[in-house]
């Protein structure tokens, strides 16, 4: 056994390897990675690389308001991408905008992986009419686009983080129970959940310890795809101004902030939040359709 | 097939009557919609005065037994803004989103399907790739920036296209629409693109698809054969072919297209339903907000129906399997 441990690691290893391999393979998805590490990390440390913190009164001066990209502020720095209307810094506000964007997005697609996966798992084992009932709702849900779920949810619900992540988790979770009970399915036909079953292994043990582990890859993709989505709709929600509030200022807020501006031709206000949230959606779903190439083995030639 | 039609009803009914419940009691446990109504310098007993007027003092279980009871005679409250029934405040704007969905729909169509049938014909050619890659920019846009862009662009930069409102209307065979002037035409140009451009990567996709299958199949071999010209071939043969499935999904994608109405609506302040439910939204207009909601489950449990129903005309098979399962 001792002498045969280190196979497995290896083994890993090479996988890892061959996976990373594989998804470099494409340059454009490389290069989306690239940029997306590199949103994560400015996101991750905003405070230390922006000139002022955008919602701490006493460093934003109000006489500094709509000034362009290039101009000097009171305080002596630039503002690189221009302020918006009440003086603050965009290229500060947008790291700090940025931060809440992905926090919320990913954290809700953290929640809905976790009840989506439990739901479409309990669906396929269970069989039956608690898979019948299960699907039934997943199918209901899923005939509603999802930009009316969460309308009516936020008309329901009003308005807070803990409201907005509560419609992006409700939105999301009918995807993945879908997903994983498919893969789930066929798992389940397989030899080696027959085994587990004869060894006496208990219905838990063998859904979370055998199964789930294998429907890992295609709920990876989904899971990309769907924060992509999720830090959209949450923009989108934001911009009509029944998404999150003010003191929670996204780049929605932000992009909405700067549009009563644009009439007047002071572009940069709502513009340059915006292109931020373009490139970070786009490079996460250029990621996903990659890690969708490299992870179905039906493409694996 | 009667078995199936009434239980697909059945269904339906069920569905209409479930979100009912939801929406009612999801939005009525929310928020004080007194302190709207009343003005902040009221005293006591115009407080009460005005509960007692809207019916907020009764317990929400006979709230919502007066709500069923009007919603079956098409009364869905009173506005508490407006002051007006909120399913007359609604339908006065369902003319306007209908103008601006079915425009969209049309633009996706005209647009999208030679674009895919392009695509299809010449997968290789760069053009059809630049088509592919700009549908995929299609699908991933915020439908509200590009709506922000379009206003910068054509609006304000070139300032060839007005950005916000409804233009002039006409009154033609009895139907009052935008599309009957040239300034009503000119204002719905924008927003009707905007929403148009989701759509349009979906006719792009859909098309482009059908039309790779299709051009393998033996029929077109046969007719090119017969000596057809090729623009007949695709006129004829191929169009027909891929019509099928591009219609019916996007009959589907109606409601969704309604649905996202709202954010178009609201950029380029088109008086529609949408704005009017973000409206009531941020005021808490609650017979507002539950009339928008259940018009619109009404219409896509709808829409569904109707698909059901066609699709089990063509495809036998539907029904059958209904019936075993």
């Amino acid at each position: 056994m001792s002498a045969a441990a280190p196979a497995p690691a290896a083994k890993k290893e090479n996988a890892l390897a061959a996976f990373a391999q594989r998804f470099f393979e494409n340059r454009i998805a490389a290069l989306a990675l690239v940029i997306l590490l590199i949103i994560v990390g400015l996101a991750l440390l905003a405070p230390w690389i922006t000139p002022q913190n955008p919602y701490d009164l006493a460093q934003v001066d109000i006489m500094d308001a709509r000034m362009a990209p290039g101009e000097e502020a009171f305080e002596g720095y630039t503002f690189l991408l221009g302020s918006d209307g009440a003086g603050r810094d965009l290229y500060s506000a947008i790291l700090y905008g940025l931060r809440i964007s992905l926090a919320v997005g990913v954290f809700s697609g953290l929640i809905a992986l976790a009840i989506g996966t439990a739901v479409g798992l309990i669906a396929a084992y269970a069989g039956g009419r608690t898979e019948t009932v299960i699907m039934r709702i997943v199918d209901l849900q899923l005939s509603f686009p999802a930009i009316l779920v969460a309308l009516m949810l936020v008309a329901a619900l009003g308005k807070g983080v803990d409201k907005i992540i509560i419609a992006l988790v409700t939105v999301q979770w009918a995807y993945y129970a879908r997903t994983v009970r498919g893969t789930a399915l066929s798992e389940r036909k397989k030899e080696y959940v027959e085994a587990a079953r004869n060894l006496g292994l208990s219905s838990r043990r063998i859904l979370f310890g055998h199964i789930m582990p294998n429907c890992m890859s295609p709920l990876i993709v989904v899971a990309t795809i769907q924060t992509a989505h999720a830090i959209a709709l949450e923009a989108t929600l934001s911009f009509l101004g029944i998404g999150l509030p003010q003191t929670e200022p996204s780049l929605g807020i932000l992009i909405s902030n700067g549009f009563e501006y644009i009439l007047s031709g002071k572009y940069w206000i709502s513009i340059y939040p915006g292109l931020a949230l373009l490139v970070t959606v786009f490079s996460i779903n250029l990621v996903g359709d990659q890690l969708r190439d490299v992870l179905n083995p039906r493409l694996n030639k | 097939m009667l078995a199936f039609l009434i239980r697909r009803l059945g269904q339906s009914a069920l569905v209409v009557a479930l979100m009912a419940t939801i929406v009612f009691f999801g939005v009525n446990v929310v928020g004080d919609p007194v302190d709207m109504l009343v003005a902040p310098d009221a005293d006591q007993a115009e407080r009460a005065r005005v509960i007692a007027d809207f019916g907020l003092d009764k317990p929400m279980i006979e709230q919502f037994y007066l709500f069923l009871k009007g919603a079956v005679h098409g009364d869905l409250g009173t506005s508490f803004i407006f002051g007006e029934p909120a399913t007359e405040l609604i339908l006065q704007r369902l003319p306007a989103t209908m103008e601006l969905a079915i425009s969209a729909l049309l633009i996706a169509l005209v647009f999208g399907i030679p674009l895919g049938v392009y695509a299809g014909i010449k997968p290789e050619a760069i053009s059809s790739r630049l088509i592919m890659a700009a549908s995929i920019f299609g699908f991933s846009l915020p439908t509200f920036w590009v709506g922000i862009m379009l206003i910068m662009f054509f609006a304000v930069q070139l300032g060839w296209l007005p950005s916000t409102g409804r233009g002039d209307t006409a009154t033609f065979l009895g139907i009052e629409s935008s599309f009957f002037t040239l300034d009503g035409l000119s204002h719905l140009a924008l927003p009707a693109f905007n929403l148009a451009l989701l759509k349009m990567s979906l006719v792009i996709r859909l098309s482009r698809a059908g039309t790779r299958e299709v051009m393998q199949q033996d029929f077109i071999k046969f007719a090119r054969a017969k000596g057809l010209s090729f623009a007949h071939i695709v006129r004829v043969h191929l169009l027909k072919n891929i019509l099928i499935p591009v219609v019916t999904v996007l009959g589907l994608e109606f409601g969704s297209l309604i649905a996202f109405s709202v954010v178009t609506e609201s950029i380029f302040a088109w008086p529609g339903m949408g704005k009017l439910l973000i409206d009531a939204i941020l005021q808490l207009d609650r017979p507002i907000i539950v009339a928008y909601l259940m018009i619109i489950v009404v219409l896509f449990v709808t829409i569904n129906l109707i698909v059901d129903i066609l699709y089990s005309l063509l495809d036998p098979r539907v029904a059958l399997s209904e019936k075993n399962s």
